[in-house]
């Protein structure tokens, strides 16, 4: 059964981030080359100490390590659980790419204020750890302000008019959602005296079911907001003028996942599949999110800047994440989690090519790609593995998590669903494979050199190293990174607790 | 020797102040050591005192060994041997600061301005540590004279709003004299312990309800609740940058703990809950003070004065935590004593700094500061954050207990109110922010280059060293506002709440 292991380890692997985030503010533009080995360093302790953690998980125990106790039943708490180690794990695997991901970048385009930057960067990191580790609402909600905080000096960065606006639209959308999640925290807080998280939910039995749909709604459209549920997703496209590994790491994995994240917290262990399916809000929810879903493939049809198509893609897969947590299956929930994970990592790709082309050919829409391929074919041939992934074909990381989600459909008894997720399969491959096709297949334009000439190995780098992973994972599932066993941890511990 | 400590608190800056002026007809420059060396004997003074409290319970401290109620009594339990701490303690700090602002405002007036000073400080902590009704108006009077002196001391149009702050501050400590006085017809007595023992059976007398009238009013026009505040916001911004802090982090809040003392400890709870309703009025006046005073925040372009209407909406949580009158809500309102005094100390610390560097409040002059200044505006920006109420600074911990208390009093639009005023006040400070940290850029322009050269050029460490205690306190008393309560506070709540 569960048993809780009393360990620094959440802590440190918190901390990590925290730390390195203030020697870089230390080092500042002194010494660039001493700034950016803060952030590797850090980047791979992080990994390395989450990592460590994975054994224990797989036990079916959970790590814990309390902070500082507020009140009664109100603590700063730490635990690392099967599901809150999917997300740490992602993330800080994906901190390492984007690192000397983003290092590439800033240098080579020779970006202003980098100190900043990184600064910034690292703390976003922090917090997204925190949320991952967070025991309770509280922790959980501290850290979702950090997020936020730390990531709207990186997407109003440029500083252009447009980036200050991006910025401003970022903080109307997020502190607004963050005060209705505050409030309905509270009122968690003060009907149940408690706000710790419990696989299977802890409301249960303590709310009147008019308060129950309140609080539902408001927990889930406040941490919707950062998972780019429509109708507020508007900030997302808006943000995408921070620099890509901004989009990369905090728009396609850290902040929107955090997201997403939050509202499966919510779902499976702050109401519980069982209060759920009594009170028929997974219905509402499910239908809800079908609507983004495939709303949001239409509007990716329609866009020609590249960002802003992965962005809209990201709002698509999002809601699918949830949908598949609405679902309340056993596969369902697992093919969610499983997607948190595998999205990432083909997501980031398509944002690393995206960086990429502009840093090498400064071209930024779809429609300027003609035979860009030919010249940059390690770039292209990454962005039709992710391609490939996010539609969901096999062997790509991507169709196991379609696959579960699909089967969860079906052991929910809603064949309405299963269309929604092949719908969005179909269209997924029909707005990503026009980019794959130009690139290849069109006749080069003149501005196009002929011969082979990549982005800078920094970012090349990173950018392969991610599409293989998925390539990998979709072959392995357990290769190196045991996203499935933690999931199937996970989901036992849910369902069958 | 020990016994005497409460004494030595009022007695120290008071003999201080007189020599003060001695010392400085024979040397200028001793002042300054002076005040610093007698407000920190102050501090320890009440620091002990408080520890004392907490050790050992209520002080009863008897004037001459007169025996109370002929006698003046100070009484100290946790909720003053608490403000006592926060006075002395911020006042001390005050004073490492003032020397170089004061050098360069008001030069020549040293030795006046550091009496009178501590004359203010004299008045401020016998308001607060006194037992006696009477008394403690003599401490206002005294606090308020030094205050309207202090002010009238800054720039061109601060006499005028001196004058202003003088017409409606001695209506307000008249209004409480006249408090006083019909007390004293009904029952004899001056001394607050024994007025909770009388007044009960008079609870239904009408000259009771002037009387209590009187004082509310009277302490509203001292701590500036809303619609009573017209006096604040000129007086806070033309007076000298140092006066301003103090002013702003002390005042109001001896003013709310003035409210709290009258309202539960001169009179029983059940008086201003059941058998009039004031702290249903008291909490719709709070609602409309939070509201009133973010909005005119948003509209001023002058530093001081979005920090002095900033101070309004202050005043409003404290009140508003006070009026839902529950545990809850007076542990935030108290907790937030605390709190705001640190952050108003800290803005308008930063606020002076400023002034010290560029000579100008104007936000829209802001342009490049963080780099002229960066550890100044990096202060700023915490305690902004803090205002606005994101989570790990100690202004959401207190807004979390305020929520809390709105929430158990079934009052959902105040909860409603104070997260609006959250957002409210994210505006104002973030358009500071904006203006700050982003230079409007050109798009696509070559980054690096733009950049026209800003040399830091910081304040002195005399001056950075209390702005960054106050940040310290900032960042850790939300943390350890558990700590904090358990001690001090619950006990500071009137037990039958």
């Amino acid at each position: 059964m569960m048993e809780a292991v009393y360990s620094i380890k959440p802590l440190l692997a918190v901390l990590v981030s925290l730390t390195a985030a203030c020697l870089i503010l230390l080092t500042g533009e002194r010494s660039k080359n001493l700034r950016e080995t803060w952030t590797i360093l850090a980047s791979v302790l992080k990994f390395s100490i989450v990592a460590s953690m994975i054994p224990t998980i797989l036990k079916g125990n959970v790590i814990e390590y309390t902070l500082i106790t507020l009140a009664p039943g109100l603590l700063l708490q730490f635990r690392v659980d099967a599901f809150g180690l999917v997300f740490g794990l992602l993330a800080s695997t994906l901190w390492i790419a984007t690192s000397f991901y983003s290092i590439g970048y800033m240098r080579g385009l020779d970006e202003h204020a980098q100190t900043r930057f990184f600064f910034c960067f690292a703390i976003a990191l922090f917090a997204t750890i925190g949320i991952a580790f967070s025991a309770n609402l509280l922790t959980l909600f501290i850290f979702y302000e950090i997020l936020t905080m730390a990531t709207y000096p990186l997407v109003s960065h440029k500083e252009t008019p447009e980036a200050i606006k991006g910025g401003r639209k970022y903080l109307t959308y997020t502190l607004t959602a963050g005060v209705v999640i505050l409030l309905a925290i509270a009122t968690m807080y003060h009907l149940t005296g408690t706000v710790d998280f419990r696989p299977g939910g802890f409301v249960s039995g303590h709310v009147s079911p008019d308060m129950l749909r309140f609080l539902f709604v408001a927990l889930v459209l406040g941490f919707g907001v950062k998972a780019g549920m429509m109708p507020f997703h508007e900030w997302l496209p808006t943000a995408m003028v921070a620099p890509t590994p901004v989009s990369a790491l905090l728009h396609a994995v850290a902040v929107v996942k955090a997201g997403v994240f939050c509202v499966l917290r919510v779902i499976l262990y702050v109401f519980g599949p069982d209060l759920l399916h009594d009170t028929g809000l997974w219905l509402m929810l499910a239908y809800f999110v079908s609507f983004t879903i495939i709303i949001s493939c239409f509007f990716a049809l329609a866009q020609d800047n590249i960002k802003r198509r992965l962005a809209f893609s990201t709002i698509n897969n999002l809601s699918i994440i949830i949908l598949g947590a609405a679902l309340l299956s056993g596969s369902a929930i697992k093919g969610a989690m499983l997607h948190i994970a595998y999205h990432g990592f083909m997501k980031i790709t398509l944002f690393f090519v995206a960086g990429a082309i502009y840093v090498k050919a400064h071209k930024e829409n779809v429609s300027e790609l003609d035979g860009l391929g030919r010249q940059m074919p390690l770039t292209f041939g990454s962005f039709a593995l992710g391609a490939m992934g996010v539609s969901g074909i096999p062997p790509l990381c991507g169709f196991i998590s379609k696959w579960y989600l699909c089967l969860g459909a079906l052991e929910a008894k809603e064949i309405f669903f299963l269309f929604v997720f092949l719908t969005s399969a179909f269209l997924d491959a029909a707005f990503f494979f026009p980019i794959v096709y130009r690139a290849f297949f069109k006749k080069a334009q003149e501005t196009v050199k002929p011969h082979f000439d990549e982005a800078p190995m920094f970012m090349v780098i990173p950018l392969t190293a991610t599409a293989v992973i998925s390539l990998i994972l979709g072959i392995f599932p357990n290769a190196f990174l045991p996203f499935f066993e933690i999931v199937t941890v996970a989901v036992q511990s849910i369902l069958g607790g | 020797m020990t016994s005497q400590i409460p004494a030595l608190i009022i007695v120290i800056p008071l003999i201080a102040s007189f020599f003060n002026l001695l010392m400085g007809w024979w040397r200028k420059g001793l002042c300054y050591p002076w005040v610093i060396f007698a407000l920190g004997l102050c501090s320890l003074a009440s620091s002990a005192t408080l520890w004392t409290v907490i050790q050992t319970g209520t002080i009863h401290y008897r004037l001459g060994n007169w025996a109370p109620p002929w006698g003046l009594e100070y009484v100290v339990d946790h909720l003053n041997a608490f403000v006592l701490v926060i006075v002395s303690f911020i006042s001390l700090i005050i004073s490492i600061y003032s020397k170089k602002s004061i050098e360069q405002e008001l030069p020549g007036k040293t030795v006046y301005f550091y009496t009178i000073f501590l004359l203010l400080v004299t008045g401020l902590l016998g308001i607060v540590i006194t037992g006696d009704m009477f008394n403690l108006y003599v401490f206002l009077e005294i606090a308020s004279l030094a205050g309207y002196a202090l002010i009238a001391l800054g720039e061109d149009r601060s006499a005028l709003a001196s004058f202003e702050y003088v017409i409606i501050g001695t209506v307000g400590a008249c209004f409480y004299l006249l408090g006083v006085g019909y007390l004293y017809i009904v029952t004899g007595s001056l001394n607050m312990a024994d007025l909770t023992e009388l007044l009960p059976r008079l609870y239904l007398s009408k000259v009771i309800l002037v009387a209590f009238s009187f004082f509310i009013v009277g302490v509203a026009i001292k701590m500036a609740l809303f619609p009573l505040h017209v006096w604040l916001p000129d007086a806070y911004t033309y007076a000298p940058s140092t006066v301003s802090v103090l002013v702003a982090s002390t005042m109001t809040k001896v003013g709310a703990y003035v409210l709290i003392r009258i309202m539960f400890t001169v009179f029983k709870p059940y008086y201003p809950i059941e058998i009039i309703p004031l702290t249903t009025i008291l909490g719709w006046v709070a609602v409309a003070a939070m509201m009133f005073g973010c909005i005119m925040a948003i509209a001023q372009y002058d530093l001081k004065r979005i920090f002095s209407y900033i101070i309004v909406a202050e005043v409003g949580y404290i009140v508003l935590g006070v009026s839902v009158a529950n545990r809850m809500g007076l542990t935030g309102a108290i907790l937030h004593i605390l709190n705001d005094a640190f952050m108003m100390a800290c803005l308008f610390f930063v606020a002076g700094a400023i002034m010290y560097k560029t000579g100008s409040r104007d936000i829209s002059h802001f342009r490049n500061l963080h780099r002229k200044m960066p550890f100044t505006m990096a202060a700023f920006t915490i305690a902004a954050l803090s205002v606005i109420g994101i989570p790990p600074t100690c202004g959401f911990f207190s807004k979390w207990y305020l929520i809390i208390g709105a929430i158990d009093a079934q009052q959902w639009i105040f909860a409603a109110a104070l997260i609006l005023s959250s957002l409210l006040s994210a505006l104002v400070f973030f358009k500071i922010i904006e203006n700050v940290y982003f230079e409007p850029r050109v798009a696509h322009a070559h980054n690096g280059a733009s950049h026209e050269e800003v040399a830091v050029d910081e304040v002195p460490v005399s001056m950075l060293i209390p702005i960054y205690i106050t940040v310290a306190g900032i960042l850790t008393f939300g943390v350890f506002s558990g700590k904090i309560i358990s001690t001090i506070i619950q006990f500071a709540v009137p037990a039958s709440f």
